[in-house]
């Protein structure tokens, strides 16, 4: 059996970049510090997760061929897991040089971050030359693995792979889990399946098991449009009564859920539902009006301050120390003018140069709060604190009880969603559309376009500025240090990550990135990350704007121009309404984000 | 007095003088076309009647006011509607939504009344839509039922173009500018569309000014035909009394037409 | 709206007279810096201007080619900063870098050259050209992501420390005469480096074959690609160029602040972009000069209009001063003070 030239290529292509990824998550020290935290106890821990996860997918990917409409796709055998192997061969072979390499000279002078102990990690703690035999072996056996994909039947190979997914996730997320099995009385079990943070091998092996014989559907946007259409289909009255249900039975679980969750794991989430108010409010600045706002971060900052500046008996120049309740429609207001300052200079910029200045206003107004100048008003450096919580009757919500700032969180994030779907459809909404897809156009056909971009700016502000003022109660501090560009940037990337334009995909984004990766000053679920968190971050941001621009979760609109809209047509002129044939799924069709 | 007057005006780009004094009238429901050699400063006359660009020299007044330095939104509201020689859609916008859009400066809701859902933007809802299925209807099944909820980009080329016109109608407007719209349609959708102009000035009381390269189409529907080139007027009357003119003979043929 | 922006340039207007006449009135009483400090201010803006004008040439070029901001620029002259630092290091520690100090620093110009190029082909040929064709908020997207994954690649692989250059020969650091005025020699030398650097890139794109085709590219692409040049080739060479421009920037920066860590980049990518705005964004004489007079005054003009209006410690306002500087100048120039030179679809 011999491997054509274009396979071979294509081998060594991902063999060398599986290699590459391995080398720098070992050098840049992701391997070494995350193998502290166990995740199936006691064969596996994070760092050699975070090592080895390319290998098996460089070996399906080494092998795969995008299917075309009309050819006939080219038999599957032993090719595939030949591929496969030495594909993970070659990844094996790189990491093995590597280690010689690491092993021979002390580059520690250099490269901090290549220790002994990675050494030591990555030949599996045996002597060198025959642990160098594991360090090659265990890649091949990966990319094997991975290229033997291809040969199972869809369906075995989508279930063994959700499967999979259930173990690592709830092995991952312990800490949840473990919660919640605390909080409904199954101490026992949770006690039980965890050992040192990590799962048990047999409660994986058991957990695979059970999940596996799970019928499992293609996964990502086409499920989400066919809940879409069934939702659609019915008939009104059904519909409203549906709403109505779900309605109450989600408020039941959002009264729930703080207690089910406990204090750590409701501050997580608080910290989740702050950054997806201000995603919810970027993205109406930059997914539904299209202009690239880096500076957002600034009407935070400008809420919280006010929201400080206003309770705090600590203000420093001014301090009528007014409750929560007074200073928030206020810090509301603030947020709205400060938006109206900054956006009616930037409104009329190429879009580029509006992300610049956005971006300076940001800096200036956090320098400013910083400055010596400003001081005796802001407090410099050192911030405003013993900001009161939020007064409620004879209780005071703050940080100290995240479950019932837990509260105040879902109810923002309530109201924001809300405003933004309203907005979205509505005349404004339909304005922001047309102007973000023709500027031009839009405005010979009657839309001013800087009115409906300033009021973008402003809902934007206020969003953001109740973030703020929240953020002010919950922290009972301010410091200019938690408004710095990161946090512009990081909700950004929410917002792209989970779907520009989609109020839903905001909502993923923040759960899955801030919840779990945590934000630019909090923590997520997997506190272990927070070094490389930031590098996460950007390459997260790089991987979806070349892979997948139209975000996680995509808006209905990008959608529906990926797939069939004969279709719909058949379905009209039949009268009947059939759900959407399932398409090659979004992410084999470039995408054209429009922004 | 007359619907649109354009007096003297001039637009140039750098060096290149694209109008250079041009005058003429349009009065109240009728249909005039604009004709003339390429580069001869049609569609820069458009783009400067709907604001789009900023001439230098001369006004242009509408209903008795003058249009000098309005944004292309507050021109569109003062009642002129226009569409695009390269057919210019809201391509990822459904065929109704397109049509709602242009409703925008027919109506006031704003982004509190949206939030809050009042009964009265509400009732502006229902009323928007209700008008631009109306509008859509005018072009008879092509446009409606689910072709309401297609993105733009899906329509056949014809249906763009007429899309493109049900939008310019949704903005209620008194005068409307076709920029080319038979380009590239078919003789059968071409005569379609010459009724089609009739009936906008006929059945919907609209004034029309037509930019356009078939002159079988011109003949056809012009109360008046207006001849550009190089950014000057250099004929108007009927269409018959036009293409006599020795001076369009010569700009469309260039040279000297020879007495026989 | 209009009359706002008009209320905007006014109180701009206002505020700079006044402070500048309170600066006056301060320096008449004696009250102000001396002389010497006003001397030694502007000549560390200039200085810092040569860097941010070095810098700005990549932005400007690739602004040209590709009409994106590559807000990964800093980051590419962080890179050559930094991989300078270790030749440096090693060198000062064989006592290399005493004995035979120019040519130490010919190694390290090379060093931070070659790497800073480097990173910037790699990110060109990894990130930038899948999107060639996309609209052009993703590649800026894009490089906001690079930027921060180069930044904290950076920070660990080689440590978050500060990392301190060795320092220059005595020789150097002395003050000179140059002109009648006595200047530090580290920054006479930076600004001439800077000046030469500049000059060569100036003769590269106006005299060689490689130097029109990136005219030719940024003119128009498809016209160029259809008289026979290769545009793919073009645009990696203008990225190597401007990368190269960065690493010379790297080297000097070095020299005149020793420090560099992952975070380096950053503010003077932001002010080199200021000033290539500045400058009219494409125009490489332009980016240049915005450099030079970016650094100075953001140096000068804190000192000069905010000391003049009562604001104490100005120096922490520096970034706002460069900040202000870009937004005003974006706000009411935006083609910048010398013009921009952009091909036809980005001026749109």
């Amino acid at each position: 059996m011999t491997l054509t030239t274009r396979e071979a290529r294509k081998t060594l292509r991902w063999s060398v970049i599986a290699g590459l990824v391995m080398v720098f998550t070992s050098a840049v020290g992701m391997m070494e510090s995350f193998d502290d935290r166990l995740i199936i106890y006691p064969v596996l821990s994070l760092g050699y997760l975070m090592l080895f996860w390319i290998v098996p997918l460089a070996g399906f990917q080494a092998t795969h061929l995008p299917r075309l409409e009309g050819i006939e796709p080219p038999g599957k055998g032993l090719s595939n897991v030949l591929i496969g192997a030495l594909t993970g061969l070659g990844a094996g072979v790189i990491l093995a040089v590597f280690v010689v390499v690491a092993d021979r000279f002390d580059l520690r002078e250099v490269f901090v971050s290549i220790s002994p102990r990675l050494v030591r990690l990555l030949t599996f703690e045996d002597t060198l030359p025959g642990g160098l035999l594991a360090t090659v072996l265990i890649p091949t056996l990966l990319g094997t693995a991975g290229g033997a994909f291809h040969l199972l039947r869809d369906n075995l190979g989508r279930r063994l792979v959700l499967a999979l997914e259930w173990v690592l996730v709830v092995a991952i997320l312990e800490g949840v889990v473990a919660q919640i099995l605390r909080q409904i009385r199954l101490d026992a079990l949770g006690e039980r399946i965890y050992t040192q943070r990590a799962l048990e091998w047999f409660a994986a092996v058991a957990l695979f098991l059970a999940i596996l014989p799970i019928p499992a559907s293609r996964t990502g946007t086409n499920q989400v449009e066919r809940i879409r259409q069934r939702l659609f289909s019915i008939d009104p009255a059904q519909r409203i009564r549906n709403s109505v249900v779900s309605a109450v039975v989600i408020l039941v679980f959002l009264i729930l859920l703080p207690q089910l969750l406990g204090s750590l794991l409701s501050e997580v989430l608080a910290n989740v539902g702050l950054f997806l108010i201000m995603g919810l409010g970027l993205n109406i600045v930059v997914g539904l009006a299209g202009m690239l706002d880096l500076g957002y971060v600034a009407f935070f900052a400008v809420g919280a301050y006010t929201v400080a500046v206003l309770t705090s008996s600590l203000s420093p120049r001014f301090a009528p120390e007014l409750s929560w309740w007074l200073a928030l429609p206020v810090a509301l207001l603030v947020s709205a003018l400060s938006g109206v300052m900054i956006g009616t200079p930037v409104i009329r910029m190429r879009g580029d140069y509006l992300a610049i200045v956005t971006l300076g206003f940001g800096e200036i107004i956090r320098i400013l709060f910083l400055s010596d100048w400003l001081s005796p008003i802001f407090g410099g450096a050192q911030g405003i604190l013993d900001i009161p919580g939020i007064p409620l009757g004879v209780t005071r919500v703050s940080g100290i009880s995240p479950e019932s700032i837990l509260y105040f969180a879902f109810a923002f994030v309530l109201i924001a969603a809300w405003v933004s779907w309203s907005l979205q459809h509505s005349r404004i909404g339909r304005a922001w559309n047309a102007l973000r897809e023709d500027e031009t156009v839009a405005a010979a056909m009657g839309v001013n376009t800087v009115r409906a971009k300033l009021d973008a700016f402003i809902v934007g502000a206020i969003l953001a500025g109740g973030a703020g003022a929240l953020f002010a109660a919950k922290l009972g501090s301010v410091f200019p240090s938690s408004f710095e560009l990161l946090v512009s940037i990081i909700i950004l990337v929410v917002v792209i990550v989970g779907g520009m334009g989609n109020i839903v995909g905001v909502a993923v984004g923040a759960v899955v990135l801030i919840g779990i990766l945590g934000g630019p000053n909090v923590p997520g679920l997997m506190a272990e990350f927070a070094e490389f968190k930031l590098l996460i971050y950007g390459a997260l941001l790089i991987f979806m704007m070349l892979r997948r621009p139209e975000g996680l979760i995509p808006a209905r609109a990008r959608y529906r121009e990926l797939h069939a809209d004969e279709a719909d047509q058949d379905a009209w002129l039949d009268k009947s309404i059939h759900p959407i044939q399932s398409r090659p799924s979004s992410s084999e069709t470039t995408a054209e984000p429009d922004c | 007095m007359a619907l649109l007057e354009i007096r003297d005006l001039h637009l140039s780009f750098g060096g290149l003088q694209a109008l250079a004094g041009v005058d003429f009238e349009v009065n109240e429901n009728e249909i005039v076309s604009v004709i003339g050699p390429n580069g001869a400063g049609k569609t820069s006359l458009f783009n400067a009647i709907t604001g789009l660009y900023r001439p230098d020299q001369g006004d242009i007044v509408f209903g008795g006011h003058s249009l000098m330095g309005l944004e292309p939104s507050e021109i569109t509201r003062a009642g002129i509607a226009r569409t695009f020689q390269n057919v210019r859609l809201f391509p990822n916008m459904t065929v109704l939504e397109n049509v709602m859009v242009a409703q925008h400066c027919r109506t006031h809701s704003g982004p509190f009344r949206a939030v809050l859902r009042t009964p009265s933007m509400r009732r502006e809802e229902a009323h928007i839509e209700a008008v631009a299925k109306e509008i859509l209807a005018f072009f008879g099944s092509r446009l409606v039922g689910y072709r309401f909820d297609q993105p733009a980009h899906s329509l056949s080329y014809a249906n763009r173009r007429r899309l493109e016109m049900a939008r310019a109608m949704a903005t209620q407007p008194r005068l409307i500018l076709l920029d080319e719209p038979v380009a590239g349609m078919n003789p059968n959708e071409t005569g379609e569309l010459a009724r089609l102009i009739h009936r906008l000035r006929d059945h919907l009381g609209l004034t029309v000014v037509v930019v356009e390269h078939d002159m079988g189409v011109v003949r056809e529907v012009s109360d008046r035909v207006v001849v550009l080139d190089h950014g000057i007027r250099i004929a108007e009357g009927t269409f018959e009394e036009v293409a006599a003119t020795d001076e369009v003979i010569e700009a469309y043929l260039g040279q000297p037409a020879t007495p026989t | 709206m209009d009359s706002l922006l008009w209320g905007v340039r006014l109180i701009a207007i206002l505020v700079l007279i006044w402070g500048v006449a309170g600066t006056i009135v301060q320096g008449l009483n004696g009250a102000g810096p001396s002389a010497e400090a006003w001397r030694d201010l502007v000549v560390a803006g200039i200085a810092q201007g040569a860097m941010y004008g070095l810098i700005a040439l990549g932005y400007s070029m690739v602004y040209g080619v590709l009409g994106f901001i590559n807000f990964a620029h800093g980051e590419v002259f962080m890179a050559g900063a930094m991989s300078g630092f270790f030749v440096a290091n090693y060198l000062w520690q064989v006592h290399f870098w005493d004995n035979y100090f120019v040519l130490a620093i010919l190694l390290v110009l090379l060093t931070s050259v070659l790497t800073s190029m480097l990173v910037a082909v790699i990110v060109e040929r990894v990130a930038y050209r899948p999107l060639r064709a996309s609209p052009r908020l993703v590649p800026l997207i894009t490089s906001i992501g690079i930027s921060f994954f180069i930044q904290y690649s950076f920070a660990g692989l080689f440590g978050v420390a500060v990392k301190n250059y060795p320092p220059a020969p005595d020789s150097l650091r002395n003050r000179i005469g140059f002109l009648g005025l006595e200047i530090e020699g580290t920054k006479l030398a930076v600004i001439v480096v800077a000046l030469i650097s500049m000059g060569l890139l100036y003769l590269f794109v106006e005299k060689t074959r490689t130097g029109r085709s990136i005219r030719a590219v940024a003119e128009d692409k498809e016209i160029a690609a259809l008289m026979g040049i290769n545009v793919d080739r073009t645009i990696v060479a203008s990225f190597a160029v401007g990368g190269v421009m960065a690493g010379v920037a790297g080297t000097l920066w070095s020299l005149l602040f020793r420090g560099v860590a992952f975070h380096t980049g950053f503010l003077p990518g932001i002010k080199a972009f200021t000033a290539a705005v500045l400058g009219g964004i494409g125009n490489l004489p332009g980016a240049m000069v915005g450099g030079l007079f970016l650094g100075t005054f953001e140096g000068v003009g804190s000192q000069l209009v905010l000391a003049g209006l009562g604001i104490p410690a100005v120096s922490q306002l520096k970034d706002v001063v460069a900040f202000t500087a870009l937004v005003l100048v974006l706000i009411f120039r935006p083609t910048g003070l010398f013009g921009e030179r952009l091909s036809s679809e980005d001026r749109a």
